[in-house]
C-alpha cells in the first residue's frame, strides 16, 4: 500500500507530467484562460488517464511483448514480438476509449456530459495521455501501478491547469507588454510554478 | 507558393504564434544535438502526413477523420521511430517517449486537419516543410541557450571561459518555460502581434 501511495505522490508533486515532462501543455495554454472549463479538462484527463494507462498495459502485456500471444496461439508464438506496433495500438484504444466514455456519460449523466462533453474530444490529442501509456510501458509497472501512476498523472495534470486558471484570472487586470500578453507570460509563470514543484524534489520516498 | 513555405517559419511559426506543439518543443531542448535531431524527425513526418492526408482528403469521411488522421500520422512515427532505433540507437534512447509523442504533436495534427484536407499535395508537402523548419527553429534557438547556459557548451564543444559557473536551473524544466516564453516576446515584438 505504501508503495503505491508513494508512486502516487511521485508522479503528482515530484515528477509531475505537465511541470517537469512538458506533456500536455497544448491544451494547458487554450483552455487556462477560465476556471470552469479547466476544472472540466482536468476531471475528463484523470478519469481517461486512469482508464487508459491500465487498458494499454493489458494490450501490451498480452499482445504485443515478445512472447505474449503464448497464451492465444499456443507455444508457438514464443518469438512473436509485435512491439513496434506499440504507438499505434495506444493511440487507437485512447482514441477509442475517449469516444466510448463520451457516449456513455452522454447516455447515463447528461449533467456531467454538458460540463466535460466539449473537452473529452480533445483528450485524444492530449500528449499527456499517450505520454503516461509511453511511460508506463518504458519502466515496466504492474497492472495495479498503471492504475496508480495513470490516475495520479491526471491529477497532476489538473492541479497544474488549475493553478494556472486562477494565476491567469488574478493577472487578467495586470500591465503586461504587449508582446508578452497572453502565451509569453503564461510560460513565464508556468516555468515559476515549475519551480515551486521543483522544491518537492528532495522528498525521500 | 513561396508564402505557403515562408509564412510559418517567421510569421505564422507554430509555437510562437499558433501555439501548437509546445510541449515536445520543451523536453528535447536539453542539448542541440537532440533538438536538432527531433526538428528533422519532425519534419519529415508533418511533412509526409500532409502529403497523405492531402491525396486522401476527398475520400474520408468526415466523421472519422480524427481516427484516420492518427493512423497515417502513427504510422509514419513508427517508421521514424525504427530508423532511429537502427542508425542512431544512442539518440533514440535519450529521446526515449518524446519520438512517440510526436503522434499526438499537435502541430501535425493540426497542420493535416487546417491545411491538408482541403489543399493538394504540393501545397501541403510545403506548408508541412515549413511548419517543421518554423518548430525546428524555436527548438533549435531554445537548445542554444539551454546549453550553453546550462552546460557552458554547445554540441557538445565548450565555449564559455572556465571560470563560468554552469546554471543547473537551465538544464531543468523552470529554465525551459522561461526561455520559451522571453524568445516569444522577442517573436512576437518583432512581428507586432498582440494577443487579445
Amino acid at each position: 500500500m505504501e508503495h503505491y501511495l508513494s508512486l502516487a505522490v511521485k508522479s503528482i508533486f515530484v515528477e509531475n507530467i505537465l511541470l517537469s515532462f512538458f506533456l500536455g501543455m497544448c491544451s494547458y495554454l487554450a483552455i487556462s484562460k477560465k476556471i470552469e472549463p479547466s476544472i472540466g479538462l482536468g476531471m475528463a484527463v484523470i478519469f481517461v488517464n486512469g482508464l487508459c494507462t491500465p487498458i494499454n498495459w493489458l494490450i501490451k502485456n498480452y499482445l504485443l511483448d515478445e512472447g505474449a500471444l503464448v497464451w492465444a496461439i499456443g507455444d508457438s508464438a514464443m518469438t512473436v514480438d509485435l512491439t513496434f506496433l506499440a504507438f499505434i495500438s495506444y493511440i487507437a484504444t485512447i482514441a477509442a476509449m475517449v469516444q466510448l466514455v463520451e457516449m456513455t456519460i452522454e447516455r447515463f449523466s447528461p449533467t456531467l456530459y454538458a460540463n466535460l462533453g466539449v473537452f473529452l474530444p480533445l483528450i485524444a490529442v492530449n500528449c499527456s495521455i499517450l505520454g503516461a501509456s509511453l511511460f508506463m510501458a518504458e519502466r515496466d509497472y504492474n497492472l495495479a501501478e498503471s492504475v496508480v501512476f495513470g490516475a495520479s498523472s491526471g491529477v497532476g495534470f489538473a492541479m497544474a491547469i488549475l493553478s494556472m486558471a486562477a494565476i491567469r484570472y488574478k493577472i487578467q487586470y495586470s500591465n503586461i507588454p504587449d508582446g508578452l500578453k497572453g502565451l509569453g507570460i503564461t510560460m513565464i509563470l508556468t516555468g515559476l510554478i515549475s519551480m515551486a514543484y521543483l522544491s518537492f524534489s528532495g522528498i525521500k520516498l | 507558393m513561396s508564402d505557403i513555405f515562408k509564412d510559418p517559419i517567421i510569421n505564422e511559426n507554430p509555437i510562437t504564434k499558433q501555439t501548437l506543439g509546445v510541449c515536445s518543443a520543451l523536453a528535447v531542448t536539453v542539448l542541440v544535438e537532440k533538438a536538432i535531431v527531433m526538428a528533422i524527425a519532425l519534419t519529415l513526418v508533418i511533412s509526409f502526413s500532409n502529403v497523405i492526408i492531402s491525396l486522401m482528403r476527398n475520400v474520408i469521411p468526415h466523421r472519422i477523420r480524427i481516427i484516420v488522421q492518427l493512423t497515417v500520422i502513427a504510422s509514419l512515427v513508427i517508421l521514424v521511430d525504427m530508423s532511429l532505433k537502427a542508425f542512431a540507437y544512442e539518440m533514440s534512447k535519450e529521446l526515449s517517449v518524446f519520438v512517440g509523442l510526436i503522434i499526438t504533436n499537435c502541430i501535425v495534427m493540426g497542420r493535416a486537419d487546417a491545411f491538408a484536407m482541403q489543399n493538394n499535395a504540393k501545397d501541403s508537402f510545403l506548408d508541412g516543410m515549413g511548419n517543421g523548419i518554423g518548430y525546428g527553429s524555436i527548438l533549435v534557438i531554445v537548445a542554444i541557450f539551454r546549453e550553453l547556459l546550462g552546460s557552458g557548451s554547445i554540441l557538445g564543444f565548450a565555449l564559455m571561459p572556465d571560470s563560468y559557473v554552469a546554471n543547473g536551473l537551465m538544464l531543468l524544466a523552470p529554465g525551459a518555460f522561461i526561455i520559451l516564453g522571453l524568445i516569444i516576446w522577442v517573436q512576437r515584438t518583432y512581428t507586432k502581434y498582440v494577443e487579445e
